[in-house]
């Protein structure tokens, strides 16, 4: 439903063709939309006019004849801007202490339990630690269950005492367990409140009161709109966070809260989560999440993704298979493979700037696949190994042991040809694998 | 009436106390932005989209309520600043109730037996709470019936559906975590029809609408459940969070793609969230909110009541 900015603004800009300068007045129509964009991506009413006025300001004398296009100098100014705001450099989170303590903190639903799994899963197996899980949520039916079924998935203990309904105690025996037993970091589950629930931000408080925190992490929904602003405020007058997680980026809203939280609390984004598996977290990219509020698609994110499905060895392979113009059937259904390895392909198609909004209404999953497959699996090995056996008698049988037409055939049998041709030319001696790692995204 | 007739001013007093947070800032603001003035001019215009937007309401619904507005003012002349807040209230009780036809008369169809319910929505929304809520609210009404586990995915979802089970005395059909959630619901429409139910609610995994196949998934168990009911489900409810933004719009138009959603829930708006992106939502897909959810006690789901929800927002 939203158009992204670059095409709001080459419609506004316009008006500042023929212009020498940009100025208060020609440059009103543009700012309004990029008021707009960030409107639409939930940024917050009040961040999002501050953050107009301080590109308004950057913007203000420009000489519009020097940039190629206006429009283009506008985006990556708008761009850089949201990345600048949001924090240019990682910060990491702090594991000092034995043990060293993370409180995780957040509203209802935001994600607290899943992403406290996440980051034991994280701290265990790519820092070597040790940590203990500490099932301090009382209140909602099953939670402690769930932090226990996940430590159980990621072979890491869970502290839990059922007969107790006070989280400050369970928290300090979790610490003493920790200290007991070794462990080097201890991540506490929280239940999710309100922020203007008296009672329990108490009791959170009491909870950093007794633990004494190296990390203290807001975990809130990418998804939350503009009551980002007051809630992250109201924990962070009250716990004085240490950083922000970020969670289900892996849906499509375009996570304005993040500039938001950002702008507020000035506190930095450490993780993000993308997916429901353990694995799926993510530090955060200040750039990527500029691309994403301004609906511009995440190309880096879909080269990173081909990069982690990306085979050097069968790379290296088909590079000499090319080469030798020996490249079959055989190679190019093992390429079909590879990007249906990849994930949904509209998912993937909607990384692609541009393509998202273009596809929008289109369905295409990975079925789109499977006519392609069904003749090539109707191939005999022999045909598969030289597709220049196949002829008119062995095309018809092809079609009908595939459920296809001779047409269907022919085509693929054409796309084959082409691809084979423009492979080759690619090719050129080049190796494959060194374009693959090549491909890095110019900032 | 039919069986939610117990709607009654208790519940209202819960429902402003719920809101009044939205209230309070919501009329201290626009009673700033009329002192002193005497007539709607662009600075009051620019106050209540700040109030608008700023309560989730959407640019493009924020503009058509400030056009509506506008137009008034040409056509009436003149009118004081200070019925703003009344005229306000109409112009979003009018988007509101521009799909009268499908608003939630009270009663459900009843001829249906076992009535069954699919809870559909993206993670953390709240859709097992509200089940457990509403499960409390037939069985309050004399009703029987049967919670279906079919968040077989996420850890301990089907115990804390049975935690909620056990809590509001209703029956429960569920299988080992990680089971075939269309079996499931197979297992419980069918359970149901033979013990002769009244209601059926199944909670579903929460899910990102953008996930094909897990949307997919989803008119799989709609479908192997009209194996037993040719119509069920009857109602598909989406849960949405008051606290969600403009995504909302998405998460609506997705889920209904692949459920025909025909009923709305919204929750946690006993925070400071607004939940204004439900009048954008109302106004585009004529879709109706049903249930609000305001707190985590068992009592804490209520009838959505259009009215009463803008004179909530607005003050009565």
């Amino acid at each position: 439903m939203f158009e992204n900015l670059s095409e709001r603004l080459e419609r506004s800009l316009k008006l500042l063709k023929g212009e020498g300068k940009i100025t208060e007045i020609n440059v009103a129509e543009t700012l309004k939309e990029v008021r707009r964009a960030l409107l639409d991506a939930d940024v917050n009413f009040k961040t999002a006019k501050t953050f107009t006025e301080t590109v308004k300001e950057k913007a203000l004398g420009q000489n519009v004849l020097s940039a190629l296009k206006p429009g283009q100098m506008m985006v990556k100014l708008v761009h850089d801007e949201l990345a600048e705001l949001m924090g240019r450099t990682n910060v990491d989170i702090n594991l000092k202490g034995s043990p060293a303590v993370i409180l995780m903190a957040g509203l209802q639903g935001s994600g607290k339990t899943t992403m406290s799994g996440k980051l034991a899963k994280l701290l265990k197996s790519k820092r070597g630690k040790n940590p203990l899980l500490a099932a301090c949520d009382v209140y909602r039916p099953a939670a402690i269950d769930q932090l226990k079924v996940l430590g159980e998935q990621i072979n890491v203990p869970v502290f839990a005492d059922l007969e107790s309904k006070d989280p400050v105690k369970i928290a300090l025996a979790a610490l003493k367990q920790a200290k007991l037993n070794g462990h080097d970091v201890l991540i506490v589950d929280t239940a999710g409140r309100l922020a203007i629930d008296e009672q329990m931000m108490k009791e959170i408080t009491n909870i950093k009161d007794a633990l004494n925190p190296s990390e203290i992490l807001f975990v809130v929904d990418s998804m939350t709109g503009q009551d980002a602003v007051n809630t992250a405020k109201e924990f962070n007058d009250r716990l004085n966070f240490d950083g922000v997680v970020l969670t289900k980026l892996d849906g499509d809203t375009r996570g304005g809260a993040a500039l938001s939280i950002r702008s507020v609390v000035n506190k930095p984004i450490k993780f993000v989560g993308t997916g429901e598996k353990l694995d799926a977290l993510d530090v955060f990219h200040p750039e990527r999440m500029a691309d994403r509020i301004l609906g511009m698609g995440d190309i880096v994110s879909l080269v990173e993704r081909a990069q982690e499905q990306y085979d050097v060895e069968e790379a290296r392979k088909l590079q000499k298979k090319i080469a030798k113009n020996q490249f079959n059937f055989n190679d190019f259904i093992s390429q079909i493979q590879q990007i249906k390895k990849m994930g949904n392909l509209k998912d993937l198609a909607s990384m692609i700037p541009g393509v998202g909004k273009a596809l929008k209404n289109i369905d295409i999953d990975d079925d789109a696949f499977k006519s392609i497959e069904a003749i090539i699996y109707s191939m005999t090995p022999l045909e598969r190994e030289n597709p220049e056996l196949i002829n008119g008698t062995r095309r018809k049988r092809i079609a009908d042991g595939s459920g296809t037409t001779i047409q269907d055939v022919n085509q693929l049998l054409k796309q084959f040809t082409e691809t084979k041709k423009m492979m080759k030319m690619m090719s050129g001696g080049k190796n494959m694998a060194r374009m693959m790692s090549n491909m890095k995204m110019p900032n | 009436m039919g069986i939610f007739s117990f709607f009654t001013k208790e519940k209202k007093q819960q429902l402003d106390k719920g809101l009044e947070k939205t209230k309070e800032s919501v009329l201290k603001k626009i009673t700033r932005s009329v002192v002193g003035k005497t007539t709607v001019d662009d600075d009051v215009l620019d106050d209540l989209e700040e109030i608008l937007i700023s309560s989730d309401v959407g640019v493009d619904t924020t503009l058509k309520i400030i056009k509506r507005i506008e137009s008034r003012v040409k056509d009436e002349k003149y009118f004081g600043a200070n019925e703003l807040n009344s005229i306000l209230k109409e112009e979003i009780a009018a988007l509101l109730s521009e799909n009268e036809q499908s608003t939630f008369s009270g009663e459900f169809n009843t001829n249906e037996k076992p009535y069954v319910i699919m809870v559909v929505g993206v993670n953390g929304v709240g859709k097992t709470t509200t089940i457990g809520k509403l499960a409390h609210l037939f069985k309050s009404e004399g009703k029987t019936v049967v919670l279906g586990a079919a968040d077989t995915f996420r850890a301990a979802a089907v115990d804390q559906l049975s935690i909620w089970a056990d809590r509001v005395g209703v029956s429960i059909i569920k299988q080992e975590m990680g089971a075939d959630p269309a079996s499931v619901a197979f297992d419980t429409v069918t359970s149901a029809k033979s013990s002769n139910a009244d209601v059926v609610i199944i909670d579903t995994a929460g899910r990102l609408h953008n996930k094909v196949n897990l949307m997919n998934e989803l008119t799989k168990i709609k479908r192997v459940m009209q194996k037993v009911i040719p119509n069920a489900p009857h109602e598909i409810l989406l849960v949405l969070d008051g606290s969600t933004g403009q995504n909302a719009f998405e998460q609506a138009k997705q889920f209904t793609l692949a459920t025909e959603v025909n009923a709305l829930a919204m929750t946690k708006l006993d925070g400071t969230a607004k939940g204004g992106v439900v009048i954008g939502i109302s106004d585009q897909f004529k879709i109706p909110v049903k249930y609000i959810g305001v707190g985590e006690g068992i009592e804490d789901l209520q009838i959505f009541n259009k009215k009463e929800y803008v004179n909530s927002l607005f003050g009565s």
